[in-house]
């Protein structure tokens, strides 16, 4: 914005407003993004509902009705089993968004302790750690995640019962995705530890004597909360495609659970009978994870001072 | 700048060798293990026999031993038989290797010549409609699981139109090849194109803020001109770097497109091999795989140098 327009601005009374929120009201799609997300979420905590209006519970077989179109009873028809689509869409999304939501939080934590770090301490410790996030990046992930999710715990001395259970793919899914996730929240937390270390109250604070862990943890920290929220909503995007991805690829979220991700697991057979089985999972990881990306992108926009002009 | 590049070389290949033993640890707790697969094969064998085969294939020593044994004939260009394919692995990834460089080089081609003009034509309507527009696109790309892409452009092109074959190599011919490569080529570039758009455009964007580009446009340089020669040249010096950071991901696309439409590459070698228990094929591609990563690096690294000659390595 020039310096002409600002002033007839000011006087017109039609400045930008300051403030964070009142910036984030100036980012449409990432509002839209965020009911969007705020729709899905209640989608999948209402599973039950749904299955009790429809009056379908969710692992319910039905081989006399595979397959069946669009109808009162079944809205998105049913799948290969008889099962009805919407209900077992509506506790997939309980699994995916949860599964996004927990490895979303744990890389957020691991970048945490990556990048304050590595943003206060500079020097030697910081081309490190930042050495080792760019490594992570640049890996090859995906034949590395596949490696990763195929180990056969049992060989770890794990029980064999419990190392197959749907509940134990569900953790080892959220770690493996947050150990490659952390990286987003790490260059951020890091970049905005940089400038903050600078500030006269940390400096004070560091006169006074504080240890490094206080003043990270009590001075720096809570400041870091905008930009740590921008990272957390690209990185849950980013957790919810892996994790579909593996899950697809049979090495995620192990049935009877389902996810989005392994309800497109058989689908590629089926696209000749039924491609619509084929089309629904994939359309809400499409749009869960657009929705978080644009809501971090619209985070970020709000938080930059340089795109409040 | 000869110091600095022999002491990435050092670097480089003390990292490979890291890797290549925690690849070789991952692979050794997957299920099975070849004697559990001979068991399966051939019932009779007794409890001596699955002792004595342990003995002779050395899966008695220790991790650390088998490891030094494996690395030793791997540096010798041996890297024991597929599986699967009862041929040695390394004849076999020499196979596939060309059909993934086609696609990645192919889909890389084609996402750099859709994001280049987008991501410029957004940084030059910055905050302007066709920019948010741009931007939504590369959101879009970015966001798509491409498994489900590739699934879609099946539905659509094979099963709807029947224009293009759902997978598979074709029969040996240009034609029938070419044919075979448009879907997976395609699906693979609209993936990549996202992330590209977007460091085009935050790449341009900065460099049109800069001083010289007033200068030349007063100097009444064409909008044109401007673009393509002044501001491009200076935005592409960290688009550069990122794309050759980017290779890991652009193999992992190429993965999942190889898988699903069977296009026999690297990916599909490697996903087929762990999940058929094929080990030493499965550590041979991840190790190839991880090496070509690495060698992007060091090429980012030197192209950084390259293109900026304010960057001076000591």
């Amino acid at each position: 914005m020039t310096q002409l327009a600002a002033t007839r601005r000011i006087a017109a009374g039609t400045l930008p407003p300051v403030g964070f929120f009142a910036a984030l009201r100036r980012q449409p799609l990432a509002l839209v993004a965020a009911v969007i997300i705020a729709t899905l979420a209640l989608l999948s905590l209402g599973a039950p509902l749904i299955a009790a209006w429809l009056d379908t519970p969710a692992d319910i077989v039905d081989i006399m009705n595979r397959y069946a179109p669009a109808s009162a009873e079944h809205p998105f028809g049913t799948d290969e089993l008889g099962r009805d689509l919407l209900v077992r869409l509506a506790y997939g999304g309980r699994i995916s968004l949860g599964l996004g939501l927990v490895a979303g939080l744990a890389a957020a934590l691991l970048g945490i302790a990556i990048g304050l770090p590595a943003g206060y301490y500079g020097g030697r410790l910081d081309s490190l750690l930042m050495r080792m996030a760019d490594g992570v990046i640049a890996l090859p992930l995906l034949p590395l995640l596949i490696v990763l999710a195929a180990i056969d715990l049992t060989k770890l001395g794990l029980p064999a019962e419990w190392a197959h259970s749907p509940a134990t793919s569900f953790w080892r899914v959220a770690i493996l995705v947050a150990l490659v996730g952390w990286t987003t929240v790490a260059r951020l937390v890091r970049g905005t530890t940089l400038s903050l270390r600078q500030r006269d109250y940390v400096r004070a604070a560091e006169a006074l004597g504080a240890r490094p862990a206080r003043i990270m943890l009590t001075h720096i920290l809570p400041n870091l909360a905008t930009p740590i929220l921008v990272a957390l909503s690209l990185s849950i995007g980013n957790v919810i495609l892996f994790e579909s991805v593996l899950s697809f690829l049979g090495l995620g979220i192990q049935p009877p659970w389902p996810s989005w991700g392994n309800m497109l697991t058989g689908a590629q057979e089926l696209i000749w009978s039924a491609p619509m089985l084929a089309v629904w999972p994939g359309l809400l990881i499409f749009v869960t994870v657009i929705a978080f990306n644009l809501l971090g992108d619209g985070l970020e926009a709000a938080l930059d001072p340089r795109g409040r002009d | 700048m000869t110091g600095f590049l022999l002491r990435r070389l050092v670097e480089t290949a003390i990292l490979l060798a890291l890797m290549s033993f925690a690849i070789y640890g991952l692979i050794g707790l997957m299920p099975g293990d070849p004697i559990d697969l001979m068991m399966t094969a051939d019932p009779t064998l007794t409890s001596a026999d699955i002792a004595r085969l342990k003995t002779v294939y050395g899966l008695d020593q220790p991790l650390i031993d088998r490891y030094l044994a494996w690395a030793g004939s791997a540096l010798q260009g041996d890297f024991g038989y597929s599986r699967i394919y009862a041929q040695p692995a390394a004849a076999v990834i020499g196979d596939r290797l060309g059909n993934t460089i086609l696609l990645m080089g192919g889909a890389f081609a084609l996402a750099l010549a859709l994001a280049l003009p987008l991501g410029m034509l957004a940084a030059w309507r910055s905050g302007r409609p066709l920019d948010h527009a741009i931007n939504l696109v590369a959101f879009a790309g970015i966001s798509m699981p491409q498994f489900w892409l590739a699934i879609l452009a099946i539905i659509l092109f094979a099963v709807i139109l029947g224009w293009l074959p759902a997978g598979g190599m074709g029969d040996g011919s240009i034609g029938g090849s070419l044919n075979h490569l448009i879907l997976p080529v395609v699906t693979l570039a609209i993936a990549s194109t996202g992330g590209i758009l977007r460091y085009v455009r935050a790449s341009m964007r900065e460099a049109l803020r800069q001083d010289f580009i007033r200068t030349a446009r007063a100097k009444g340089v064409s909008t044109a001109r401007l673009l393509w020669f002044h501001a491009l040249r200076n935005a592409m010096i960290p688009v550069v770097t990122i794309l050759a950071l980017d290779f890991g991901a652009l193999f992992s696309g190429a993965l999942i497109t190889e898988t699903m439409f069977s296009w026999l590459g690297m990916g599909k070698t490697i996903y087929d091999a762990i999940m058929g228990n094929d080990y030493n094929l499965a550590l041979l591609g991840l190790m190839i795989a991880t090496a070509l990563v690495l060698a992007c690096n060091l090429l980012a690294d030197l192209a950084y140098a390259w293109l900026d000659p304010r960057v001076r390595y000591r």
